[in-house]
């Protein structure tokens, strides 16, 4: 378990991270998601304790980072953004070298052949790392992280040079940890977040700026199911006819596409005017050359929110923040929600892949 | 401490770095050795008083890479998330170049052992030779590791000890232009870390000159704990 709370990191007059607060409990897996000088890495650090923080505590398994460092680092296994790799060393060697540095109790050969097989690494394991590739050496950090079985895995952009089917590989591996560890996952891939993570943490320009799981994102952010429909028909007329649909709130222009003309149509929430639409516009002739709802994936939702002004949505967001926390803790002392909810992200992200 | 140690020592002898080291000075006081040989007498500390200008150039050699290419590579992201305390990662540091250059000093006691074959030395000045030696030695490696911790650079980390060691070394000359007896030239003539390694090869043991090295080495591993815990507040 990681507990967050009002995390302050300043380099002089500028302000790294600017009051981030959270709890993950134990199994679950969190993205950490915003773009380059967010502020990703710079609270990773800080939740291992490699910096400390201007203010705000830090809590791994109810042992502060900073009062009781030790106890609490040893409940972690960190990957930070360059795999710390000591090159003039052999696999075998570094891997043993972090299992001393780690005092880890677990038998010896057995824990480490274990990593080593888990991140497939074993036909580099006597060679040195300097001569290995950046995927290599990307996979030797992670089963440096996992060295001792840590409880809590805080891994910064795990996938960074790796090929697409080694990418797949971590991603389910990652899953895979999920199970029994804790983790943090940095990333700017945002299918990666979305095929992993059950909830994701934004962050930009230093602020938290949402905290919620896909869908609760996707909801929060898409408060009009608005409906796009090109028709190639007189803009007046076809206007005219949308707005007497039953169910219809509004109609917009929104542009002209290749003498079809583009409408936004607001409707009442429950209402299907898509099929409507069609009906109409085939009774009166008018081609439809595009219909569609307005649903946010992910890409478009992390555009928004990290275009939009980092501290209105952080106050937003700590506003709600005493809700999400009850519903947080609701969701982990009935034990049937979470498994209840785990098939139901699952399915929008495979169906995703699907049509990519 | 102890895996830190191991790694520290290793890669001495993984890089060129250990072997050099163990080279050059092994060359140069065998060219000593042979030469004092020759005059007949049993006693080496006059090997040891020349040895300490070798010392102090293969000195900021032995530490310049011990924090700085950590920092360079990263690598102290794993030691300072490692559940070690940082004093741990300090001494284990400090003991591995300290036993490098115990590996260097060794060869005195195959030289002296070579001589009491003809002549009987004096076991007890050969010892406080040696161990004025580690004691100089261990101050300075102290403080060439406070060095490479203030730098990402190799380079800069090994220039800067030198040009500090050679400040140390003049002094000595600075005290003795100064008018005798005045309160400057008496701080100077305490701070002589020269007058107060040689006081060893003279077959002395001043209580004074082992507090005084082991002070200065205290105070620079200190301050490499203290440099390395601040730098998470930057």
């Amino acid at each position: 378990m990681i507990e967050v709370q009002h995390l302050v990191k300043k380099y002089g007059s500028n302000v790294a991270v600017k009051d981030v607060s959270f709890t993950i409990h134990d199994g679950e897996i969190v993205g950490f998601l915003g773009p380059n000088g967010a502020g990703k890495s710079t609270t990773m650090n800080i939740i291992t304790g490699y910096l400390s923080a201007t203010s705000g505590t830090v809590k791994i398994n109810d042992y502060d980072i900073l009062e009781q460092p030790e106890l609490a680092k040893r409940s972690i296994g960190y990957l930070p953004e360059l795999p710390p790799l000591f090159l003039d060393m052999t696999v075998k060697e570094y891997l043993n070298f972090v299992y001393d540095l780690k005092k880890t109790r677990l038998p010896r050969t057995p824990h480490l052949n274990e990593i080593v097989k888990l991140v497939r690494i074993e036909n580099v394991y006597n060679r040195l790392i300097r001569n290995l590739s950046k995927g290599y050496r990307q996979r030797v950090g992670i089963a440096q992280a996992l060295v001792g079985n840590p409880s809590v895995l805080i891994l910064d952009e795990p996938t960074v040079g790796l090929d697409p089917q080694q990418i797949i590989e971590i991603r389910n591996l990652i899953a895979q940890l999920g199970r029994n560890h804790t983790v943090i996952l940095s990333s700017h891939i945002l299918s990666e977040i979305q095929a992993v993570c059950e909830r994701i943490i934004i962050i930009n320009q230093g602020y938290q700026i949402a905290d919620d799981t896909a869908a609760g994102l996707s909801a929060r952010l898409s408060d009009d199911h608005a409906v796009t429909v090109r028709i190639v028909a007189p803009p007046r007329e076809a206007k005219t006819m949308l707005e007497t649909l039953p169910g219809v709130l509004s109609v917009q222009v929104t542009g002209m596409h290749s003498g079809a003309t583009e409408f936004k149509v607001d409707p009442r929430p429950g209402a299907d005017v898509c099929r409507l639409i069609a009906d109409r516009a085939m009774a009166k002739k008018w081609p439809v050359v595009a219909l569609f709802t307005n649903e946010l994936t992910l890409e478009d939702i992390y555009i928004r929110m990290v275009n939009e002004d980092p501290e209105k949505l952080a106050a937003q967001h700590a506003s709600e923040a005493p809700l999400g926390d009850d519903a947080a803790d609701e969701a982990v002392s009935a034990d049937g929600i979470p498994v209840e909810q785990v098939p139901a992200e699952e399915a929008p992200a495979e169906e995703q892949q699907e049509e990519a | 401490m102890g895996a830190i140690f191991k790694r520290e020592l290793k890669a001495y002898f993984t890089s060129p770095i250990g072997f050099s080291i163990l080279i050059i000075f092994y060359l140069f006081s065998g060219l000593f050795f042979s030469v004092y040989f020759q005059s007949g007498s049993p006693d080496l500390s006059g090997i040891f008083s020349t040895l300490f200008y070798i010392v102090l150039v293969l000195i900021p050699i032995l530490t310049m890479r011990l924090f700085s290419e950590d920092k360079r590579q990263k690598t102290d992201q794993l030691l300072l998330t490692a559940p070690v305390k940082l004093t741990a990662i300090v001494l284990g540091k400090f003991l591995a170049a300290l036993t490098v250059f115990g590996i260097a000093m060794g060869i005195m006691v195959v030289y002296q052992i070579l001589v009491s074959f003809f002549l009987a030395p004096d076991w007890l000045v050969f010892v406080g030779n040696l161990l004025g030696m580690l004691l100089f030695g261990g101050s300075l490696i102290a403080m060439g590791l406070f060095i490479s911790a203030l730098t990402e650079s190799q380079v800069v980390a090994a220039i800067t000890t030198f040009a500090v060691e050679l400040a140390m070394v003049l002094i000595d000359l600075l005290s003795g232009i100064l008018p005798s007896g005045t309160f400057f030239s008496k701080a100077l003539v305490w701070l002589s870390v020269y007058d107060r390694y040689t006081s060893f090869t003279y077959g002395t043991l001043d209580y004074a000159n082992v507090v005084f090295f082991l002070s200065l080495t205290f105070i620079f591993l200190l301050l490499t704990t203290m440099v390395n815990d601040r730098r998470r507040y930057a």
